[in-house]
């Protein structure tokens, strides 16, 4: 139970008492709970620990920390051990106990549970050697393996909530939204749009009460940016907002979280029960007379709801559809009152400004993409995870410095970025400096983050399909170009994927994708051509083998591909005969088996489970 | 005063009007389908789009929504705009190639089906144009009808898809359906009529003894009004 | 039932605005929402019926039907797709004989695609009543269906 906070100067000393009352040098276990990693059965591990310190009687000698994600989920279950910050990877879930004895009590390496850094083959202890913690700079996502999200008190150790105090009690609301203008905040949602601004026609709009909104809904498939930080630093994110409020002049804001983050929303909750108790949320804060409070809403499912206006109409209870966005949310958003909506990585960014100062934060990135971003780099990439780069930062840096390449020895096709708003970048870019305009440029987009790694088994027809697919699921269907348009793209991009492609059919695709850019009636639709004509654009060659020679290059699309043993590997195990659902793989026992074409239903299950690969796909 | 240029026309407008309601007034004509008098605009058919220059900044706009603004400069038929509109008709006429209506408006505006786009055979002639949900909901106040589902299985219906419980009857929708997919039928005597699903008796005029309205909606409104239904029970004609 | 939709409400301080939070909680007590419980709701709420239908069908998170015993849930999001996704998802709609979004006669399994879980590194991913399954395969999926009770033909020398 938090006791109220009244003053800065309290604050300080509370931060002060806290800081004050850790041992840096108390050995410190501290394992990521975060949702990829309990996925991995992690809770077993926690437990584990939990009871093998208790029954050496440890408890007290030795801290144990849950935290949040730490961005190398390749690797998980895993730990870092303070003060030396011995870094065990792969964690096996009964490990605990050894652990404990081996490196607590008798400082020894568990050389298994180490990573190797496959460059050089050489074994790494310390977290901060890992190359692909080394390369980032892992600002604001940083801060994620030095808190317990469910502890206050571990945020207020290392100084959280000093820039609200700084802030509150130092700053005038005019002067605040000065310096986050300064600095160049972009919009991390996707938008790119300049927070300072957005708060700045927040403030000056008529019209009361004003709201702000933080957007969790984080709809890309592959980017999970948003859920770690409100999993695993949900003090952080509130005390953004709360600065934000009060340079706009709002005492009532909204946390819009998607539905399928139900540990983000608990862990939220937990934050804003804890921040009320200590007088940060609430009446009165910090004695100054502002007041603001925060509500959490749950999303019901629907990507639409990233889009802003169809956001505040799920606040609102009604079906998300979108409006016409001619008169801006900063006047008439959530109830018709001046709104500001920013992403939670946004709002996360806004303590470091105002701590440190703009200047500080203008130092890093381009000169029109300031700080960092975190992107979740996921797809055929080894090191799966997410990663923190300042902006400018090249995408073969990201790629194979620090997401450790192509697993499997296989070739970079194409990295799509920008969600099902994006495109498709291949290999001859690169060497390109990421930032919202370098991005754009390319025909792509930054989106909240999602970089998914494409390999030569990748088609890009597929690709295409794929994005405009999930767009007609995910289209509201109020207007005709997004409603009618997206799934006429989507039957054809069908048909040249199942061999029924015709002449003039990416010329129509093209055609289509400017009138559908135009008529739309919101992002969701303007932007739903990007990833066909990204891939139009780059990969040309490969729409004209489906169309004109019905062959897919990358051995994907199912219609235009044949499945065949080769008879050179064949072993004859019979096992790709066991898994066939239709019997269409045969053979003896130790002979060559074959593969009758009629029968094939191309599902795939032979070739993901032959051991000599001999399954050929053509 | 506002002064905006419409194709090269020099217009003075009020502020708070549209871009539309602006041409209307000055003999410009922008097709519209999911446009009506008695409604709020929508912004949904996309088929009244303009091309729309501010200063520097050139936008592709819906004309129903899109407020007037000093020194706009306005093209109605720009090579984009027309493109667009083409885009939409041809989506339209794929959709509901059974519709009477759409297939004139596209021949007035000299556009051909996109033979790409393979019809709809559910025989729908609901284009989405929201005007019978707007209706009920906003002129009439019953929302006996509304959406369901969403992108390519959007569609209106009854709650449930099943007889509507709160529909009064009055016809409204059918009225304002540009595509004639709301049907409506009437007995021949003129003693109910038929929608969604349900039948309704028709109230006589205490005057003329013509049947002029369903009971069920006399009821409505006398519930609403406080009017006494024997009040109501009066013809336009007679009245 | 008429109780426990007025208890709820009462939760959100019958604030109309509440209606999809309302309607999870409202899911979350009844397993799916009954036509039933959804006029309930309306008439509680005093929202017109046709707006709960219009956002119970908008919004994916709601079941109109039962649930099935076993929840299935495939994550398609794009980098679980680019690692095969698609052809573990017509795997388990083949052996379970459903579509994805539907549940089988006997009520037994509910099988959905959902856009991402946000847990790409394991990706391939199945979730089976809230139990996440990574580094799914066609294989592995058959495994998982036998074990819950249905017929398939696996492959045991491989585990």
């Amino acid at each position: 139970m938090m006791s109220k906070i009244k003053s800065f100067d309290e604050l300080k000393s509370v931060q002060e008492r806290l800081k004050a009352g850790r041992d840096p040098k108390k050995p410190c276990i501290t394992i990521c709970v975060g949702t990829g990693c309990l996925a991995y059965g992690t809770q077993k591990l926690v437990d584990s620990f939990r009871e093998e310190l208790a029954k050496r009687g440890l408890t007290d000698t030795i801290e144990f920390r849950t935290t949040g994600c730490h961005g190398f989920c390749e690797r998980g279950p895993m730990i870092v051990i303070f003060p030396e910050k011995v870094f065990y990877q792969r964690v096996g879930l009964t490990d605990a106990g050894e652990i404990i004895d081996k490196t607590l009590l008798k400082g020894e390496i568990i050389d298994q549970l180490l990573y190797i850094d496959p460059a050089t083959g050489e074994k790494v202890v310390h977290e901060d050697d890992v190359p692909f913690y080394k390369k980032q700079t892992r600002l604001v996502f940083g801060l994620n393996s030095k808190v317990d999200p469910a502890s206050m008190e571990d945020y207020l150790a290392i100084g959280g909530y000093s820039a609200l105090g700084k802030a509150l009690t130092g700053m005038k609301p005019e002067e605040i939204i000065q310096e986050v203008i300064k600095a160049n905040l972009r919009g991390r949602g996707g938008g790119g749009f300049p927070a300072g601004w957005k708060w700045d026609s927040t403030r000056k709009a008529e019209g009361d009460p004003k709201y702000i909104v933080c957007n969790a809904d984080e709809g890309d498939p592959g980017a999970y940016m948003d859920r770690s930080l409100l999993e695993g630093n949900p003090h952080l994110v509130l005390e953004g907002m709360i600065i934000g409020a009060y340079a706009i002049g709002s005492s009532q804001g909204y946390i819009y979280v998607r539905n399928e983050y139900p540990l983000a929303v608990k862990n939220i909750n937990i934050a804003i029960r804890q921040a009320r108790e200590a007088g940060l949320l609430g009446e009165n804060i910090f004695g100054t007379g502002f007041s603001f409070d925060v509500k959490i809403n749950r999303g019901g499912g629907a990507f639409v709801c990233g889009e802003s206006s169809a956001l505040f109409a799920s606040l609102e209870g009604r079906a998300g559809e979108p409006r016409a966005k001619y008169i801006h949310a900063t006047d008439k958003g959530l109830y018709d009152k001046p709104t500001n909506l920013n992403n939670v990585e946004t709002w996360a960014n806004v303590p470091f400004i105002i701590n440190r100062g703009a200047d500080w934060y203008a130092g890093i990135g381009t000169e029109n993409s300031k700080g960092t971003k975190i992107f979740s780099l996921v797809g055929k990439i080894n090191n799966t995870g997410l990663v923190e780069v300042p902006m400018g930062t090249t995408l073969r840096e990201i790629v194979f410095d620090i997401g450790g390449g192509i697993p499997d020895g296989r070739k970079f096709k194409a990295i799509q970025t920008g969600g099902p708003s994006g495109g498709c970048i291949p290999e001859k870019h690169l060497d390109m400096r990421v930032d919202f305009d370098e991005l754009t440029k390319i025909g792509s987009m930054m989106g909240s983050g999602g970089m998914i790694v494409m390999d030569e088994r990748n088609c890009m027809v597929d690709v295409a399909r794929y994005f405009t697919n999930f767009l007609v699921s995910e289209s509201c269907g109020k207007c005709v170009p997004c409603r009618e348009g997206i799934r006429r793209m989507r039957d054809i991009l069908v048909d040249i994927a199942e061999g029924r492609g015709r002449e003039g059919d990416v010329e129509l695709l093209e055609k289509m994708a400017a009138a559908i850019i135009d008529g739309s009636l919101c992002a969701l639709g303007s932007s739903a051509p990007n990833p066909v004509i990204s891939t139009i654009r780059y990969f040309r060659d490969e729409y004209k083998a489906h169309i004109e020679e019905k062959r897919c290059p990358a051995g994907v699309c199912k219609a235009l591909i044949t499945y065949s043993v080769d008879a050179e590997n064949c072993t004859g195990c019979t096992v790709c005969s066991k898994v066939c659902p239709t019997g269409a793989a045969s053979g003896e026992r130790k002979k060559v088996h074959a593969i009758d074409p009629a029968k094939c239903t191309k599902c795939g299950a032979c070739r993901e489970s032959c051991k000599f690969d001999a399954i050929i796909v053509r | 005063m506002i002064n905006l240029t419409i194709d090269n026309k020099k217009i003075e407008a009020e502020a708070g009007q549209t871009i539309l309601e602006v041409a209307r007034e000055n003999g410009i004509v922008i097709p519209t389908l999911c446009s009506h008098e008695s409604l709020e605009p929508s912004g949904a058919c996309r088929l009244c789009v303009v091309e729309a220059k501010q200063g520097k900044r050139t936008r592709i706009v819906t004309s129903c929504l899109y407020p007037v603004a000093e020194g706009l400069t306005v093209e109605t038929k720009s090579e984009r705009v027309l493109a667009a509109r083409r885009l939409v008709l041809q989506l339209l006429l794929a959709r509901c190639p059974e519709s009477q209506q759409l297939k004139e408006m596209a021949e007035d505006l000299g556009i051909e089906p996109e033979p790409r786009f393979t019809p709809d055979k559910d025989n729908s002639k609901c284009i989405l144009c929201r005007m019978c949900v707007r209706t009920c909901e906003k002129v009439v106040g019953v929302c006996a009808i509304g959406f369901s589902y969403r992108g390519a299985e959007k569609n209106v219906c009854t709650p449930f898809k099943e007889d509507s419980v709160s529909c009064i009857g009055c016809g409204a929708c059918a009225y304002v359906c540009p595509s004639g997919h709301i049907e409506m039928e009437t007995t021949e005597s003129g003693d109910a009529r038929t929608i969604w699903g349900r039948t309704f008796k028709m109230q006589t005029c205490k005057v003329c003894g013509r049947y002029f309205a369903p009971e069920d909606q006399l009821t409505y409104i006398s519930r609403t009004s406080g009017v006494p239904v024997e009040d109501l029970a009066v013809c336009i004609s007679c009245r | 039932m008429e109780e426990k939709v007025k208890e709820i409400i009462q939760h959100y301080h019958g604030d109309k605005s509440y209606l999809v939070p309302i309607l999870q909680d409202v899911q979350k007590e009844f397993n799916y929402l009954p036509k039933d419980v959804l006029c309930a709701v309306s008439t509680h709420l005093s929202v017109p019926i046709s707006r709960v239908y219009e956002v119970v069908t908008f919004y994916k998170a709601f079941s109109l039907k039962p649930k099935g015993r076993y929840q299935l849930s495939l994550c398609l999001g794009t980098a679980c797709h680019v690692r095969g996704a698609e052809l573990i998802a017509g795997n388990i709609s083949d052996i379970l004989g459903i579509k994805e979004g539907d549940t089988t006669a006997d009520l037994e399994f509910s099988f959905e695609t959902v856009g991402c879980l946000g847990a790409c590194a394991l990706g391939p991913i199945l979730v089976v009543n809230g139990e996440y399954h990574g580094h799914m395969n066609i294989a592995k999926s058959s495994k998982i269906l036998k074990k819950l009770g249905k017929k398939v033909a696996t492959d045991d020398e491989q585990d």
